[in-house]
């Protein structure tokens, strides 16, 4: 399935993540699963929550740097050997990953990711059995 | 009895003897100033002669020259004598509009070549000695200036040119370098070098004299230089316009730049009101030519800002001795011997739609090597892919590389997080330990 992220440009210096996290928070929204990965100089933090087009109106208002990009995710169990599974058909397909990250939802594992072919990716773990019909959230 | 002045006749002269014979070199550079296309219409238009010069202070009526001046005159507007008898032609890389030219007669070249021969035999230097030029060549006139210079005084000179460092040291060694010129940052970097290859400047060389120029340093800077080497290290001031390096230099006193009055007028404007200041005030530094013949230039706006220290010195020469250079009136940066105007940074920027108009130049120094990060604001964040933003910056880098020769460290930030003052951007952050 796919979902909309927000991926939000963040330097590196104190104060820039709370003013984010202030301003979702002022407008009741939740974030669901997020990683901030970073370089020397800034970094990139990516959410998930419930209203990604009205967090990046908010977040652009307030002179935010910001994308609202899609992501792939698919939900596993939450077992060993899942998510190697998962990724392993991807890999079979040769589709590569250019960022994932995890969270449990429901007693479910979900994984997210960008992939450098995303539709390709959607049809490759269909083929392999995941089916995701019902919205996450 | 050894010579201790190379040019005795003028190196020793009172003060009420330069006086006269600036007032003398003064008239006669204004009346052949009046063979310059350009200098004979500004005189009509300032309403001036030649006739209304009769003492030092009647400079005051002649308009200031710029730099503006030179562009808009390219390439030979300016000059007062006929192109063939010009034998030497030195340019700026003009990397802000038209570039800017200085054209030589013969006499022009010796004459500089003298200044410099000059200075090289004030802290010291003979013809035994050796002299090694680790100076850029080309249109940068420290290569030829000092090759000249150094060979007019008669020393073995060594044309080694600015780079390759393993191969000066071994310059240095075999050769017998004792006087090396260079700009400061480039002799920390020597040094460096010279540590990694186990070399002793103390053991292994004879070097005793550096001259160092052509970059902004600090008093600190110099003293480092000298501790880490073990060799006196001079001050040089040059500029193009002028000729290039010998305008100014250090005595042994090392308490300011003596600044040849035979050679030139100076004088020192407050950069707003361009009224004098008094000695001892900070502003910008104004100098006419008095021996020129391809291009004299009255009353030139260097931007340096300085200031007089004293116009007598216990070296004996009665030139005025002026501080070493305290900034600049404009906006122009000097890094690493390179001069860089902001708006060319701009203006390799603005080539980035990615990127948004404010940005910000930082100047440090880290481990004594100056550097430059420019900092600049995303527009809007266009992909959330780390490779493609790290290639925006490397393109930027490469980009500004082509432009002024340097590679800064290039930063991303947030939109609208840079500093504006005044509702004007800030846009040059110098914390170099260098106006100390």
């Amino acid at each position: 399935m796919t979902l909309k992220q927000l991926s939000i440009f963040i330097e590196n210096k104190g104060g820039t993540l709370v003013t984010v996290l202030d301003l979702l928070s002022r407008e009741g929204i939740q974030i669901i699963a997020s990683s901030v990965a970073d370089t020397q100089d800034y970094g990139i933090y990516r959410v998930l929550c419930s209203a990604p087009e009205r967090a990046g109106e908010v977040l652009l208002a307030a002179g935010i740097n910001l994308q609202l990009t899609e992501v792939t995710a698919v939900t596993i169990d939450d077992v060993p050997g899942c998510a190697a599974k998962a990724v392993g058909a991807l890999s079979d397909a040769g589709i590569s990953i250019l960022y994932l990250y995890s969270f449990l939802w429901q007693g479910r594992g979900v994984l997210v990711f960008r992939a450098d072919a995303p539709e390709k990716a959607v049809e490759v773990l269909e083929k392999a059995g995941y089916i995701d019909s019902a919205p996450l959230f | 009895m050894e010579r201790e002045y190379f040019n005795p006749e003028f190196e020793s002269l009172s003060r009420a003897e330069i006086e006269a014979l600036q007032l003398q070199r003064l008239k006669e550079t204004v009346a052949h100033c009046m063979n310059s296309p350009f200098y004979k219409k500004r005189f009509e238009e300032a309403g001036i002669g030649v006739d209304d010069i009769k003492s030092l202070d009647d400079l005051r009526k002649i308009p200031f020259t710029t730099k503006q001046d030179l562009r808009d005159t390219y390439p030979f507007g300016i000059a007062s004598v006929p192109l063939e008898q010009c034998v030497r032609l030195h340019s700026s890389s003009g990397t802000t509009g038209n570039p800017t030219v200085i054209l030589h007669t013969a006499r022009d070249l010796d004459e500089w070549a003298n200044q410099v021969a000059r200075n090289l035999w004030m802290v010291g230097l003979r013809p035994n000695d050796v002299f090694q030029n680790s100076s850029g060549y080309g249109m940068f006139t420290g290569g030829l200036g000092f090759q000249y210079g150094a060979e007019k005084l008669g020393m073995l000179t060594v044309p080694a040119a600015a780079g390759n460092s393993p191969r000066q040291i071994k310059f240095i060694k075999d050769f017998g370098t004792t006087a090396l010129h260079a700009v400061p940052s480039y002799l920390t970097r020597l040094k460096e070098v010279m540590d990694k290859e186990g070399v002793d400047p103390r053991r292994d060389t004879k070097l005793r004299v550096f001259a160092i120029g052509a970059e902004p340093h600090s008093e600190q800077q110099r003293r480092r230089i000298e501790e880490m080497f073990g060799v006196k290290a001079y001050n040089s001031f040059g500029m193009s316009e002028m000729c290039g390096p010998g305008v100014g230099f250090e005595c042994k006193e090392q308490n300011g730049l003596h600044f040849w009055e035979d050679y030139y007028i100076v004088e020192i404007v407050d950069p707003e009101t361009l009224e004098p200041v008094p000695d001892g005030e900070v502003g910008e530094l104004v100098l006419t030519t008095l021996r020129r013949e391809a291009m004299p230039l009255l009353r030139y706006r260097t931007r340096d800002l300085t200031r007089v220290l004293g116009r007598t010195c216990p070296c004996g020469r009665n030139h005025v001795r002026l501080d070493r250079m305290k900034g600049r009136s404009d906006d122009m940066i000097v890094l690493k011997g390179v001069n860089i105007f902001p708006i060319q940074i701009e203006k390799i920027l603005m080539q980035f739609p990615e990127v948004a108009n404010n940005y910000l130049i930082t100047l440090t120094t880290d481990d004594n090597n100056d550097n430059m990060t420019v900092e600049v604001e995303l527009e809007e964040l266009f992909t959330d892919d780390y490779g493609r933003l790290q290639n925006l910056t490397k393109s930027i880098q490469r980009a500004l590389r082509d432009e002024i020769l340097l590679s800064p460290h290039v930063k991303l930030v947030a939109k609208g997080s840079l500093p504006v003052s005044d509702g004007k951007a800030v846009r040059v952050v110098d914390k170099r330990n260098v106006y100390k």
